[in-house]
């Protein structure tokens, strides 16, 4: 029972073998409650992470981590994120499609746009 | 317990339980989780394992509410500024994901045959629970709270839906001049700053309708739990001579007939609207399965996994946690939970090892009025020699000032993580 062989032959018997959220979908999973599903951005208050180009995301998140670019949030998160994981976070949004694919992402029908509906809670400028 | 032994465990494990797929749940051969509750925690967690496993795992979410009411942004609906249909939405997003939302509430786990019991009468089988159950409320505490009708005089407006929009109405037809008395339990509880934010949006309602009438908060806690400068700021700048602090009042009961919240003193404070958040716990189902080992009220887990520490293949998110330190129970933080989790149950069903280092992030805005906003944030990583999360040091902080920008910037929050949780 001990031969490393049996478990991988287990292993290899299990019914399904899934795919992995590999660490640096992870690590992008911590920016996309403000940012959108895989950095699609709902809305226009922000502009959408995925698609951009990684050396723009990647100087984007260093400058709010040194503090040279000024922000509400962002100083405060990118603080919190080695230059190794940041580099993570950029390469995977660079790689993501900027559009969504009809029906799958969160950026689909289900969401009610509160300033479509008219609600006049919403300031200028955070509707889309 | 070496990664080899690890691996076949985790193998028999889901050797044991493919019989189990013959009970009608979906394809055979699959993985089966099982999500209790569709809230930010439990949505989130089902629809992130259906993605990072390539639709490969089963999931099955049991929810008793036919929609989902957000939280964040119920106070608004206190201020008059927002409807409860604003924050209302429905779970085909989910669906389309290939969840199954089902509608009903679990009554009972049974961990050792991996089944959970339905009110309904349905029994379903797991391989992997995730429970992100909320919180629930021990009345014991307010014996007051226990009669006939005070539940439906004495509001708590802490679970967003009905009780939001009854809270309004109490609102709406007290008189000018009136008195709006609101408790806050002992911390821990869901949303810290949510009490504080709710004291704003009533004062903001006062201030445009009936300028007459006063704010009383009667805080358990020695000092506001969350925010204490920037909303002390706020009450004395933009809401002075109608909101009054007073902490260190320690409710004990409540008259409801009365309307008057009681001491541990004995002091009674009488309101035209009573408003008692009461103390809370995790919700009664993860107290019924024994998971709520700390101080008979929160769940311990393992912070890699949210693996239950008192039960295997159960993972607990959400409100219901004992928090790691300076971690809120959030809706977002409920949100980071359920992606750390998904992401090691992916793993876990696959005989391979979680992520030894997640990271999670809280961001919590507080509308002080119906525009403005402060927030605090945070960022949280995994410390293997404390094996715990701990706040990484030189990270997060909170607004310099309540302002219009961040109020933008909420309303994108909630847009996004209502389509990040269920979208």
């Amino acid at each position: 029972l001990s031969h490393p062989s049996f478990a991988l032959a287990i292993a290899l018997l299990l019914p399904m073998q899934p795919a992995r959220a590999d660490e640096g979908a992870q690590l992008a999973a911590t920016c996309t409650g403000c940012h959108g599903t895989n950095g699609i951005t709902v809305g226009d208050a922000l502009p959408s992470l995925a698609g951009q180009p990684k050396a723009a995301l990647l100087a984007s998140l260093k400058a709010f981590k040194s503090g040279e670019r000024s922000a509400t949030v962002m100083t405060q998160i990118a603080k919190g994120y080695s230059d190794e994981q940041i580099e993570r976070i950029a390469a995977f949004f660079a790689a993501q499609k900027s559009q969504p694919k009809a029906g799958t992402t969160g950026a689909s029908g289900a969401i009610r746009d509160p300033a479509a509906a008219g609600a006049s809670a919403v300031p200028p400028g955070a509707g889309s | 317990m070496n990664r080899r032994q690890f691996l076949l465990h985790a193998a028999a494990g889901a050797i044991v339980a493919a019989p189990s797929t013959g009970s009608g749940q979906g394809a055979s051969g699959a993985a089966k989780v099982l999500v209790v509750g569709a809230g930010y925690g439990g949505a989130t967690a089902a629809k992130y394992i259906r993605l990072w496993s390539d639709g490969k795992v089963e999931v099955t979410v049991v929810e008793p509410a036919a929609r989902f009411v957000s939280c964040p942004l119920s106070n608004l609906v206190l201020g008059g500024s927002r409807k409860i249909d604003d924050l209302t939405l429905d779970y085909r997003g989910l669906e389309r994901h290939g969840v199954r939302v089902v509608q009903d509430r679990v009554e009972a786990v049974d961990p050792g045959k991996r089944r959970a019991q339905l009110a309904g009468g349905a029994a379903l089988t797991y391989d992997r629970l995730v429970l992100s159950p909320g919180v629930d409320f021990v009345w014991d505490r307010l014996p007051g709270m226990q009669k006939p009708g005070a539940r439906d005089r004495i509001l708590h407006a802490w679970k967003a839906g009905a009780q939001t929009t009854a809270l309004r109405a109490q609102l709406e037809a007290m008189p000018d001049g009136g008195l709006y008395v609101m408790t806050i339990p002992p911390a821990p509880y869901r949303c810290p700053p949510g009490p504080y934010e709710r004291a704003c949006q009533v004062a903001h309602y006062f201030s445009r309708s009936k300028p007459k009438s006063k704010v009383l908060l009667l805080d358990s806690n020695p000092d506001v739990v969350s925010k204490g400068p920037l909303f002390k700021k706020v009450w004395q700048e933009r809401y002075g001579g109608i909101v009054e602090y007073r902490p260190g009042f320690l409710t004990v009961d409540v008259d409801a007939g009365a309307r008057a919240a009681i001491s541990e003193l004995g002091d009674q404070v009488k309101g035209d609207v009573l408003n008692v958040i009461p103390p809370q716990r995790a919700a009664d189902i993860a107290v019924r399965a024994e998971l709520a080992d700390a101080n008979d009220r929160w769940c311990s887990v393992d912070f890699l996994t949210f693996e239950s520490t008192q039960s295997p293949n159960i993972h607990v998110i959400g409100d219901a946690i004992q928090t790691a330190p300076l971690m809120p129970k959030s809706a977002h933080m409920a949100n980071q939970h359920a992606k750390v989790c998904a992401a090691a149950i992916v793993e876990l069903l696959a005989g391979r090892a979680p992520n030894p280092r997640p990271m999670l992030t809280n961001t919590c805005y507080s509308f002080v009025s119906d525009k403005d906003v402060i927030h605090v944030a945070s960022v949280h990583a995994y410390d293997d020699a404390k094996k715990t999360l701990l706040a990484v040091s030189g990270s997060g902080g909170l607004s310099s000032a309540a302002n219009e920008l961040e109020g933008v910037y909420a309303n994108s929050w909630a847009r996004n993580i209502w389509a990040d949780s269920l979208g």
